[in-house]
């Protein structure tokens, strides 16, 4: 049943209560739970990250909101604390790594098929060709250095092959910029999904700067430099979407509402009624700030709310495979690049082009994403696992030394 | 709280667990090329490359105290590099502090676990806990006779706590019972053995003849806790996989001390 946020009131601030031991729970289970659990609270830690990263920068610019944004942001603090400490702790960085990618292609393509405005809907998918492909890299830096199976993280949802190779996706930061949508005309849906994706990018590349430099091994070192400055595109390509004509409170507002929407859908999907428990409880949590935001908003702003927020929540995303989806988009835009804000065959770009500039410089001395995976082909088991037939039985004859 | 380490239950990271995705997924890895030739051995490549230019983890730190200099000048007269000892007494203290850190954690889930059929007892695991922690103040010691500084963190400390990361992990988890917990004390005992053997050749070769003494007592010992903690984790394993009743608290085996 759809939501109707302008009437469900959810929990007052002053009942948004926490513990220490309330904050860190059981964790989920890395063997037994199903891969979209770790999709939600990896998706669900980003949206959060976000929340706390937007209301910092209004803070650090506007006087008469700074009470206000700090009583929501230390409740949100807790909620990011409580969703990410979900992460159990022999997930290693590598391991959460598969499932940030795998958050960005499953949502990003849930997204791009609902996206009613067609440039956003491009954009997604333009962006969603190069995440599949971390996938695959990432997975061939699992396999090789520690002898394990991506797969198990990524639970046969997800395709572990090449996108559009990740060393031709080092653009000039002009290329990375698109037209934003319009706030009076754009669907409220259109506002939702590009702050989402924006989050969810966002916190990927702070991820990936964060664990980057715990690996050893160099190549994986440079892999994580190379995925990181993408995400780093990524940011500024989703962010450039938004409507910058948007007031700050108006922009409180949205976001506000965009997380309410994605506890939603989290709600909607989650089988563990003890992760379901806490999506829900957000859920309401999240509503009892939107209607916070909502008295502040149409005080200051002299407006109904109504006219900025959806009354009903669209359709929940959905947490769930999108391979179809995912080959044909491959299949028909896997050679796409941006000129500026329009999106170009790549073999229509001059070739002193300055992305082309930008990327032959940084791949001048080497391209890691293209050393860790040369001639790599996932299958189950790892690699070694195709190597070993070649050997015999052990079983039928062949010695064992 | 879980007693048992191996029931059947949802595990999902098999590809048996969903047969129609996985086929498809495999059928589709199978259709396309990798983007680029080669094969694993360019990675290995890169790393060789940053090997020739790396300079190390770091250095042994130059001798506290003036005897320590002149014992220092004394060795490099004889020709011997005495840092080399100094480096794997450093080692061993820190393996040896971090070692009783490890049976506290292991004290305190059997608290919670107790043991089992021919398993740990209290006893059994604070004699451990006392040996280690007496070990770390015969290498403390150790190294002030020598005049090193015995808080400095030696490039093979440094070694040996990266390769050891994981054991103080599994203890503090607290999803991992007692019984997961000894495999951690496992390769902790089998190190300690094989690194306490090599002190005291070296001990030798370089003429400590008294550490060396001294070390061997807890060689001795070692070699006590590694047959005991392999044979508490032994008789767990045979006692689950026999399907005996698990879940309640009984007494462990008591040591022959």
């Amino acid at each position: 049943m759809a939501l109707d946020i302008l009437q469900e009131k959810g929990v007052p601030l002053d009942k948004q209560v926490f513990t220490w031991k309330d904050l860190v729970r059981r964790p989920y289970s890395k063997l037994d739970d199903d891969a979209f659990t770790r999709v939600c609270v990896i998706y669900m830690n980003g949206i959060m990250a976000d929340a706390l990263r937007t209301k910092h920068a209004f803070a650090r610019m506007n006087r008469e909101l700074r009470e206000p944004l700090a009583m929501i942001r230390r409740l949100e603090q807790y909620e990011q604390t409580l969703i990410n400490w979900l992460n159990p702790p022999d997930q290693t960085p590598l391991e959460t790594t598969l499932g940030f990618e795998q958050v960005a292609i499953e949502v990003t393509a849930s997204v791009a098929l609902r996206e009613p405005d067609p440039y956003l809907a491009q954009t997604y998918r333009f962006g969603l060709l190069e995440d599949f492909d971390h996938l695959y890299r990432y997975s061939a830096l699992y396999d090789r250095l520690e002898g394990k199976d991506p797969n198990t993280i990524t639970q046969s949802y997800t395709d572990i092959i090449p996108g559009r190779p990740t060393s031709v996706e080092h653009r000039h930061p002009v290329d990375d910029l698109r037209r934003p949508y319009d706030k009076r005309t754009a669907h409220p849906l259109t506002k939702l999904h590009a702050m989402s994706i924006t989050a969810s990018e966002n916190q990927t590349h702070d991820y990936y700067m964060t664990v980057g430099p715990f690996f050893s091994d160099p190549v994986a070192r440079q892999l994580y430099a190379e995925i990181a400055s993408i995400e780093e595109q990524h940011t500024s390509m989703y962010e450039s979407l938004l409507d910058p004509g948007e007031s700050m409170l108006e922009r409180w507002l949205l976001h506000e509402a965009m997380e309410v929407y994605n506890f939603y859908s989290c709600v909607a999907f989650e089988k563990n009624p003890r992760i379901k428990e806490i999506w829900q409880r957000f859920l309401d949590y999240e509503l009892g700030q939107l209607h916070y935001v909502k008295e502040i908003f149409q005080r200051v702003e002299k407006r109904d709310a109504a006219e900025v927020l959806p009354s009903t929540l669209p359709e929940p995303i959905g947490f769930k495979e999108h391979r179809d989806f995912v080959r044909k988009t491959l299949n028909q835009e896997e050679d796409m690049a941006s000129n500026g804000q329009d999106y170009v065959r790549m073999a229509d770009l001059p070739r002193d082009h300055r992305s082309y500039i930008w990327r032959d410089q940084l791949n001048s001395d080497g391209s890691p994403s293209e050393t860790v995976a040369a001639g790599y082909k996932w299958i189950p088991g790892t690699e070694l696992a195709a190597r070993t037939p070649r050997m015999g039985s052990t079983f039928e004859g062949k010695k064992v030394h | 709280m879980k007693t048992t380490t191996s029931d059947m239950g949802r595990n999902r990271t098999g590809v048996a667990t969903s047969p129609i995705d996985s086929a498809d997924i495999i059928q589709e890895a199978e259709k396309h090329q990798p983007s680029h030739l080669g094969d694993g051995s360019l990675l290995l490549q890169v790393r060789q490359l940053y090997a020739r230019e790396s300079e190390g983890l770091g250095s042994v730190p130059p001798p506290a105290s003036l005897k320590g200099v002149a014992k220092t000048a004394v060795d490099a007269l004889k020709g011997s590099k005495p840092t080399v000892f100094i480096d794997k007494l450093g080692e061993r203290l820190a393996f040896e502090r971090s070692g009783t850190r490890l049976y506290e954690g292991a004290l305190a889930k059997f608290d919670v676990y107790g043991g089992w059929e021919g398993g740990p007892t209290r006893e059994g695991l604070e004699k451990i806990y006392n040996d280690e922690l007496s070990h770390f103040l015969m290498l403390t010691e150790a190294l002030k006779s020598l005049g090193a500084d015995p808080t400095a963190v030696t490039p093979s400390a440094e070694v040996t706590a990266v390769v050891s990361q994981g054991l103080p992990m599994l203890i503090a988890d607290p999803r991992a019972n007692l019984r997961q917990s000894l495999e951690a004390l496992l390769v902790a005992e089998l190190t300690d053995n094989a690194c306490w053997e090599m002190l005291i050749e070296l001990a030798r070769d370089l003429g400590h003849d008294t550490l060396a003494d001294r070390f061997q007592l807890a060689l001795d010992s070692e070699g006590q806790h590694l047959l005991w903690v392999r044979g508490w984790l032994a008789a767990g394993v045979s006692e689950e996989a026999r399907g005996a009743p698990a879940g309640e608290k009984r007494a462990g085996t008591q040591p022959r001390v």
